[in-house]
């Protein structure tokens, strides 16, 4: 169980990121900007990243920390891809909501 | 003084994630975003990995946010969503239950699966900072450089693919670019 003490223990500090995951979700789920999605998308890469760190210092093991490297890297990519999809859409039709791009509907 | 730094901190996380969802403006969410990713980083240091804390300032509040704001920018910054009405009526709640449910699942699974957290990987040990102030950074290079180096050489290739992606897909078209050199 999750013990509850005066002192943050990792339980504390995975319960905050499963928040911090829950709002990114509702981001994704709700906004119909794609460059706000994309701030939600980086609000749950976050989350995952703090319950790495987290677990990485109750287990006494260095390679949690290393993962969540990897992770930013890896974050850092995706971001500079999507934008430039972004900008490349941007430049054939005039607005970008999630809306406008119905191209595939059936 | 563990207790206040958390507070603050998650205080910081929850605060800027609200405000990526609920402002209007996307360049208000970006800062926000900046928000929530500064106390990240307080989180980090105060779970000892120093580094991570540095690179997340660095590359996420520098690189990302500026990115971000660059392209608000490009793409004229009056664009302000209306978030008052909304388009499907059952969107909100539904989004409302999936992620409140999925908060659920989560601590659901940290609180049945705390007996499994015990079982450590094959990792180095996480050092004592009391005793060397730069101990994370010689641990965490250890661990990159030696266990994870393909990795660590594969995610430069990742680097490169994803560049230049990028500049072909911001670029021109072939037929606008003779047109211009004509």
């Amino acid at each position: 169980m999750i013990a509850f003490s005066l002192v943050p223990t990792a339980s504390w500090y995975l319960v905050l990121s499963a928040v911090l995951f829950g709002i990114g979700t509702f981001g994704v789920l709700v906004r119909r900007n794609p460059l706000v999605m994309f701030m939600c998308i980086e609000l749950m890469l976050n989350a995952v990243n703090l319950s790495f760190v987290s677990l990485a210092r109750k287990l006494d093991d260095i390679n949690g920390q290393t993962i969540v490297f990897f992770v930013m890297v890896v974050a850092a990519a995706e971001v500079v891809v999507g934008l430039g999809i972004i900008v490349a859409i941007m430049r054939n039709r005039n607005s970008v909501t999630a809306d406008d791009l119905v191209e595939l509907k059936g | 003084m563990e207790l206040f730094v958390f507070g603050c901190a998650a205080l910081m996380v929850v605060i800027g994630a609200v405000g990526v969802i609920t402002r209007k403006h996307p360049v208000h969410a970006a800062l926000s975003l900046v928000l929530t990713l500064f106390g990240v980083a307080v989180l980090f240091v105060a779970q000892q990995a120093h580094f991570l804390a540095a690179v997340q300032v660095i590359v996420y509040a520098g690189a990302i946010v500026v990115l971000f704001l660059f392209v608000i920018m490009l793409l004229g910054v009056d664009r302000v969503e209306n978030l008052r009405t909304e388009p499907l009526a059952a969107q909100r709640p539904l989004a409302v239950a999936v992620s409140l449910g999925l908060i659920g699942i989560l601590v659901a699974a940290f609180a049945t699966g705390s007996g499994v957290l015990h079982e450590r990987g094959a990792g180095l040990k996480i050092p004592d900072l009391a005793n060397e102030s730069d101990a994370n950074t010689t641990q965490l290079a250890q661990s990159i450089f030696s266990q994870y180096v393909v990795a660590f050489e594969v995610t430069s290739v990742l680097l490169v693919v994803a560049v230049v992606g990028t500049v072909l897909l911001a670029r021109r078209t072939k037929s606008a670019v003779t047109e211009n050199s004509k």
